[in-house]
C-alpha cells in the first residue's frame, strides 16, 4: 500500500515509472480525507495544488526530464512557515486569514524539488509549547493514543507523518519542537545545525534558536528530506555558506550496523531525575544496541546544562517579545476594535488582546520584562553567557566523543490537560533538547521503542556542522529494531484499515 | 505663580552659558535599501518601493547592505572616528505603525564609528566639535493624518502609512555636549550642520538635502548659571534647514531663560520647532520615557570591517571641504569674507571648475559672483543649474582677455549661451559680436561723428574734453557697441587737437 512506503521507497518507485506521483499524492490525501477528522493534523489541505505538482513531476518523467531524489514524494508543511497563496496562521488568530505574498526559501526548494505540498499542519500558537495544546485551531491528537498528545510545538507534522497522512514533513525547532513530537509519536525528528537550514519564511519565534528540519519516518527519510531544504541562502544572513554535510549517505553507513569506533557520551547531568522509568528503560534498551553495534559509550560532564532551561525560558521569550511586536493589526491579518472611536494604541491593544492566546501573551510578558531597562543584563545578559559556557560544555565533551545520546524527552505522550495548569512542567518536556537550540548543534530523535505502549525516542546529538554523525548513529540504531517502530501502525492506523 | 517673561537674548547669554548637542540623521543614497534590495529613490508612488522585508512581513529577514556599511565607515573617519573593529546592529523596541516590524534596527552600545570630532569656523575663529559616535540604521516609513486641520494625527479621521521610506539606510551622527561657545552658540550649531553637510556632501554618499528630509537634524539645548552643573535639556526636532538650526537653539536660549529667571524649572522634553513664529512648542514628554529593549539584532550577523580595509578607504578619502577652501581662498588670493560670498554663492565648485578650464581665477570669480549669480537670482535658480559651464564661462573669459569681447558683449554672448545657440565663441561669431579694432572703419566713423556734430566738436577743440562724450556715444551707435570706447575717446581727442 502507498501510504506505508517510506519517501525513498516511493521516490524510487515514481522515478522507475511502478507508481505515478498523482497516484501517490492521491493516497495521502485520501489517507488525510478518511483520518483527519480524528487527528487534526492539517489546519489547511491544499489538494489542487499537490496534485497539480504531482501532474508535473509526472510529465517531466514521461518527457525525459531529470528528476530529483524526492521528485513526486508528498510533504506537509508546519503552518509557520510562509508559503505563496497559502494561509499561514503560525497557529493563532491573529494571522487568520493572511495569504502569504511570497514562499519561505524551504519551501521553494521544495517545490523547485517537485514535491507536492499537502497543506498546512497544526502547531502550538507561534511554536510555543510541547503539546499542540495551545493552537488557537484546536488540538491535535497522537495517532497511538487519540486522548494523549502528539508533542508540540509541531504535533501536526508528527502526527500527520505517524497516520500515514504524509510521507515527509517539514518541522522547526526552536527548543525541541521537532524532536519531542517525534519521540512521542514514533517518528524521526532532525534538527539540523542553526544556520543549516533557511529561515527566511519561517515566522520567527526565537530567532537566535529557530530552526527548520526534516520530520520522517525513517533516519533516510529525513536525511533526504534534509538535503532537499538545506543549504546556504544568502536571504538569511545566519545562514551559513557551506556544503549540506553528506546525511543521506550517513544514513545509508548507519543502517549498516556498524558502530565500531564510534565514541558516544552520556551526559552525567541528564541522570533521569524526573523522567519516567518506562522512558528511561527504553532508552537504556536503546544504548545497549548501540553497543552492541560497536559503539563505545563513555560518560561525560556538561556542567552547564542543569541552566539550559532557565537560560532559554529568558532567551526565547526576549527575542518572541520583540519578533511578535510585528502583530499590530496595521498590515496584515486580525484588526479588533476599529469602529472609528478608538485610537490606534486601542486598536492595537485590542488586537493583541484578542489575537494571543494564553501561552504567547505569558511568553511576551516574560520577554518584555527580562530585556527592560535595568534587568536586561541580569535577566537576558545572563542567559547569553549561560549560552556561552553551554556551547563550550559542548565543545569540551565533542573533544571526547564523536555525540552525546540521551533521551529525547522525559515521558511519553501525556493526556491532554495533564501539564497546560502549570507552565514548568510542560516546559520541562525540552529539558533534554534545549542545550542543541542553545549551541546551535545538530540533533535528531530516533525512535527507541515503547515505554507502556507509547513511543519512546532517543537523542543524538552532533558537534556543528556534522549533522551526518547524528543520522549515521541515528540510523545504526533505526537498523537494531525487529519491526522497526516507523513499520508498526499505530492505534488510529489500524482502525481505519 | 511667578510669570515668565521672555529677555533679551543679549540678557539671556550675558547671564547663562549654554550647552547644545546635535543628532543629526543622514539618508544614505545607496542605489538599495539597508536590508533588502527596494530601490530608494525618491518620489514614487507610495507603498511601490517595497517588498517581504522592508514591509516587515511574517518569516522575512533582513540581510545588511555592504554599501551602507562602507559609506558610514567613510563619514565616520571623515570625521576622525575610531571604526569598531567588531559591532552589531541592535533592536530599538517601540510601537509606531510606520515601523513596519515595530522594532527598529540600529545600533546601541556597539556603533560603527566613535570618538571623533569636526572642525568648524565660526566668526574667523575655529571651534572643534567633538563627535559621539556614527552608527547605522533603517528609515521609518512616513504617516500622514488626513481628515484633521493641523495634519497631525490629533483630530484626523485617517491615518495612511507610506513604506516606500521604510528601510532606507539612515547614519546617525552624534555630537558630544558643546558648551563654552557663549552668545555663539546658535551660530556653531547652524556652522557644525552646515560643515557636516558639507563633508558628507564631498564624500558622495548623501544628497543631505534638509528640505527633502535627506539630512535631518535634532538640537539638544540647555542653560546653566557660570560655574554649576549643566541644566535639564530638551531636544527640539522639525528643524528642516541650517538658518532653522540656528534659531532655534536662539530661540531655546530665551525660553529657558525666561523660565529660569522666574524660578520655574526646564522640563525634559522633545519640541518642536516651527518654521513660520520661529518658536518651539512641546511635544511629547520624556519623562515617561519609552523604554526601547535594545538588545543585538538576533537576524543578522556582526560586523567585523577587516583593518586593512577601512585604512585603504581611510586613504581614499578626497580632500575635505574645509581643507579644500583654505587651498582654494589662498590660490585665488580671497579675503574670508570674498571667499564666504563665493561659499554661500555655492560658487566653488564651479569657479573651481573654471579656472581648471584656463581662466584666471579673477575672471572666473567675476563672472560666477556677479552677472551669472544675478540671473541666477532673477530665474531663481541655483547657480549651478543656470545653463552655462564653466568650460564656456572660461571660454568666454578668454575672449575677453584676448581683446574680442568687452564686458558689455560677454553680457549679450551669455545671453547666447543661456538660449542654447552654442559655445561663447560660436554664439560671438554668429551674432556678429566682436570690438571693431580696424582704425580705418574707427576712423571714418569718428569723422561722420565729428561731421554731424560741428558744436561739440568745436567745444572739445577748445579744450572741453568732457564734451567728447556725445561723439564717443554717436560712434558707439555706428558700431552697435562693437567698438572699445578707450580708443573711440583716443582718436576723437587725436582728430580734435
Ligand atoms: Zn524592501
Amino acid at each position: 500500500m502507498i501510504i506505508h512506503k517510506t519517501a525513498a521507497e516511493l521516490a524510487e518507485a515514481i522515478a522507475a515509472g511502478e507508481l505515478t506521483a498523482e497516484a501517490v499524492t492521491r493516497a495521502f490525501l485520501d489517507r488525510i480525507e478518511a483520518v483527519d477528522g480524528r487527528v487534526h493534523a492539517f489546519l489547511h489541505v491544499d489538494a489542487e495544488g499537490a496534485l497539480a505538482t504531482a501532474r508535473q513531476v509526472d510529465a517531466d518523467r514521461a518527457a525525459g526530464r531529470a528528476l530529483g531524489p524526492l521528485a513526486g514524494v508528498p510533504v506537509a508543511v508546519k503552518d509557520i512557515v510562509v508559503t505563496k497563496g497559502l494561509p499561514t496562521t503560525a497557529a493563532s488568530k491573529i494571522l487568520e486569514g493572511w495569504i502569504p505574498p511570497y514562499d519561505a526559501t524551504i519551501v521553494a526548494r521544495l517545490k523547485a524539488a517537485g514535491m507536492p505540498i499537502l497543506g498546512k499542519t497544526n502547531l502550538d500558537e507561534f511554536a510555543m509549547g510541547s503539546s499542540t495544546e495551545y493552537s488557537a485551531f484546536g488540538v491535535t491528537r497522537n495517532p497511538w493514543d487519540l486522548n494523549r498528545i502528539p508533542g508540540g510545538s509541531g504535533g501536526g507534522s508528527a502526527a500527520a507523518v505517524a497516520a500515514r497522512m504524509a510521507p515527509l514533513a517539514i518541522g522547526t525547532d526552536t527548543g525541541g519542537s521537532i524532536r519531542q513530537p517525534g519521540a512521542v509519536t514514533g517518528t524521526v525528528g532532525g534538527k539540523p545545525t542553526y544556520g543549516g537550514t533557511s529561515r527566511y519564511g519561517l515566522i520567527a519565534f526565537s530567532s537566535s534558536l529557530d530552526t527548520p528540519g526534516p520530520v520522517a519516518r525513517t533516519m533516510l527519510d529525513a536525511a533526504l528530506l534534509h538535503e532537499v531544504i538545506a543549504g546556504h541562502d544568502p536571504r538569511d544572513s545566519t545562514s551559513i555558506p557551506q556544503p549540506v554535510p553528506p546525511v543521506s549517505a550517513a544514513a545509508r553507513q548507519g543502517a549498516e550496523g556498524d558502530l565500531t569506533g564510534v565514541r558516544l557520551g552520556m551526559v552525567r547531568e541528564f541522570g533521569g531525575d524526573g523522567a519516567e522509568p518506562a522512558v528511561l528503560a527504553a532508552y537504556q534498551a536503546g544504548v545497549e544496541a548501540l553497543v552492541k553495534l560497536g559503539a563505545e559509550i563513555v560518560e561525560v560532564s556538561c556542567p552547564h546544562f542543569e541552566y539550559a532551561l532557565p537560560a532559554y525560558y529568558l532567551i526565547a521569550p526576549s527575542e518572541c517579545s520583540s519578533n511578535l511586536a510585528r502583530f499590530d493589526s496595521v498590515r496584515y491579518g486580525l484588526r479588533v476594535g476599529d469602529d472609528g472611536s478608538r485610537s490606534l494604541e486601542e486598536v492595537m491593544s485590542a488586537t493583541r488582546e484578542a489575537g494571543f492566546g494564553p501561552e504567547v501573551k505569558r511568553r511576551i510578558i516574560l520577554g518584555t520584562y527580562a530585556l527592560s531597562s535595568g534587568y536586561v543584563d541580569e535577566y537576558y545578559g545572563q542567559a547569553q553567557k549561560v549560552r556561552t559556557l553551554i556551547t563550550r560544555d559542548f565543545e569540551a565533551a565533542f573533544a571526547k566523543v564523536d555525540a552525546l545520546i540521551s533521551p529525547t524527552t522525559p515521558f511519553a505522550a501525556f493526556e491532554f490537560g495533564a501539564r497546560t495548569s502549570d507552565p514548568y512542567q510542560m516546559y520541562l518536556a525540552d529539558l533534554y533538547t534545549i542545550p542543541s537550540n542553545l549551541s546551535g548543534g545538530p540533533a535528531v530523535s530516533v525512535p527507541v521503542g515503547l515505554a507502556d505502549g507509547l513511543p519512546a525516542g532517543l537523542q543524538v546529538m552532533a558537534p556543528t556542522m556534522r549533522d551526518d554523525v547524528a543520522y549515521r548513529v541515528g540510523a545504526a540504531l533505526e537498523s537494531t529494531q525487529e519491526p522497526r517502530l516507523a513499520d508498526q501502525v499505530p492505534d488510529v492506523a489500524d482502525k481505519e484499515l | 505663580m511667578t510669570t515668565v517673561t521672555s529677555p533679551s537674548y543679549a540678557d539671556a547669554v550675558a547671564k547663562y552659558e549654554a550647552v547644545i548637542g546635535l543628532e543629526t540623521h543622514v539618508e544614505l543614497g545607496t542605489r538599495t535599501k539597508m536590508f533588502c534590495g527596494c530601490t530608494t529613490e525618491f518620489g514614487a508612488d507610495p507603498n511601490t518601493q517595497v517588498c517581504p522585508v522592508c514591509l516587515g512581513l511574517p518569516g522575512a529577514l533582513p540581510v545588511a547592505n555592504e554599501a551602507a556599511i562602507e559609506a558610514t565607515i567613510r563619514i565616520g573617519l571623515a570625521l576622525n572616528c575610531r571604526i569598531a573593529e567588531w559591532c552589531r546592529f541592535a533592536r530599538k523596541n517601540y510601537f509606531y505603525p510606520d515601523m513596519p516590524k515595530n522594532f527598529q534596527t540600529s545600533q546601541y552600545d556597539e556603533p560603527l564609528c566613535e570618538d571623533g570630532w569636526l572642525d568648524v569656523d565660526v566668526d574667523g575663529e575655529t571651534v572643534r566639535i567633538e563627535i559621539e559616535r556614527v552608527h547605522l540604521e533603517e528609515d521609518t516609513g512616513k504617516s500622514m493624518h488626513v481628515g484633521g486641520a493641523t495634519g497631525r494625527i490629533q483630530g484626523a479621521t485617517e491615518s495612511l502609512v507610506d513604506y516606500n521610506r521604510a528601510g532606507i539606510p539612515l547614519v546617525e551622527i552624534v555630537t558630544k555636549p558643546v558648551n563654552g561657545t557663549g552668545a555663539l552658540a546658535p551660530e556653531v550649531a547652524r556652522a557644525y550642520v552646515t560643515e557636516l553637510r558639507e563633508v558628507i556632501r564631498s564624500l558622495g554618499v548623501s544628497d543631505v538635502r534638509m528640505e527633502q528630509g535627506s539630512l535631518r537634524c535634532d538640537v539638544n539645548t540647555s542653560l546653566n548659571l557660570p560655574g554649576q552643573e549643566w541644566g535639564t535639556r530638551t531636544e527640539t526636532k522639525n528643524v528642516n534647514s541650517l538658518r532653522s538650526v540656528e534659531r532655534a537653539v536662539r530661540s531655546e536660549i530665551i525660553r529657558q531663560s525666561g523660565l529660569l529667571d522666574a524660578g520655574e524649572r526646564i522640563v525634559q522634553e522633545t519640541r518642536h520647532f516651527h518654521e513660520d513664529t520661529g518658536q518651539t512648542t512641546p511635544g511629547r514628554s520624556k519623562e515617561t520615557a519609552t523604554d526601547y529593549r535594545y538588545f543585538p539584532e538576533p537576524d543578522l550577523t556582526p560586523m567585523s570591517p577587516d583593518p586593512e580595509w577601512v585604512s585603504r578607504l581611510r586613504e581614499a578619502l578626497p580632500e575635505l571641504p574645509r581643507d579644500r577652501r583654505r587651498r582654494l581662498q589662498e590660490a585665488w588670493g580671497l579675503s574670508s569674507l570674498d571667499m564666504a560670498a563665493v561659499l554661500n554663492a555655492g560658487a566653488v565648485d564651479l569657479i573651481e571648475a573654471t579656472v581648471a578650464a584656463g581662466a584666471k581665477p579673477e575672471g572666473a570669480r567675476k563672472w560666477w559672483m556677479g552677472e551669472l549669480s544675478r540671473r541666477a537670482n532673477e530665474a531663481e535658480m541655483e547657480l549651478g543649474a543656470l545653463g552655462i559651464s564653466p568650460a564656456q564661462v572660461a571660454e568666454l573669459q578668454g575672449l575677453v582677455d584676448a581683446g574680442t569681447l568687452n564686458d558689455k558683449l560677454a553680457r549679450q554672448v551669455i545671453d547666447g549661451v543661456l538660449a542654447g545657440e552654442g559655445d561663447p565663441k560660436a554664439v560671438a561669431d554668429a551674432r556678429g559680436l566682436a570690438i571693431v579694432s580696424d582704425t580705418g572703419a574707427l576712423t571714418a566713423a569718428v569723422d561722420a561723428a565729428i561731421a554731424a556734430n560741428p558744436d561739440v566738436a568745436d567745444k572739445v577743440r577748445s579744450g572741453v574734453h568732457a564734451a567728447a562724450g556725445v561723439l564717443i556715444g554717436a560712434v558707439m551707435k555706428e558700431t552697435r557697441g562693437q567698438a572699445d570706447a578707450k580708443t573711440v575717446r583716443e582718436l576723437i581727442l587725436s582728430r580734435l587737437s
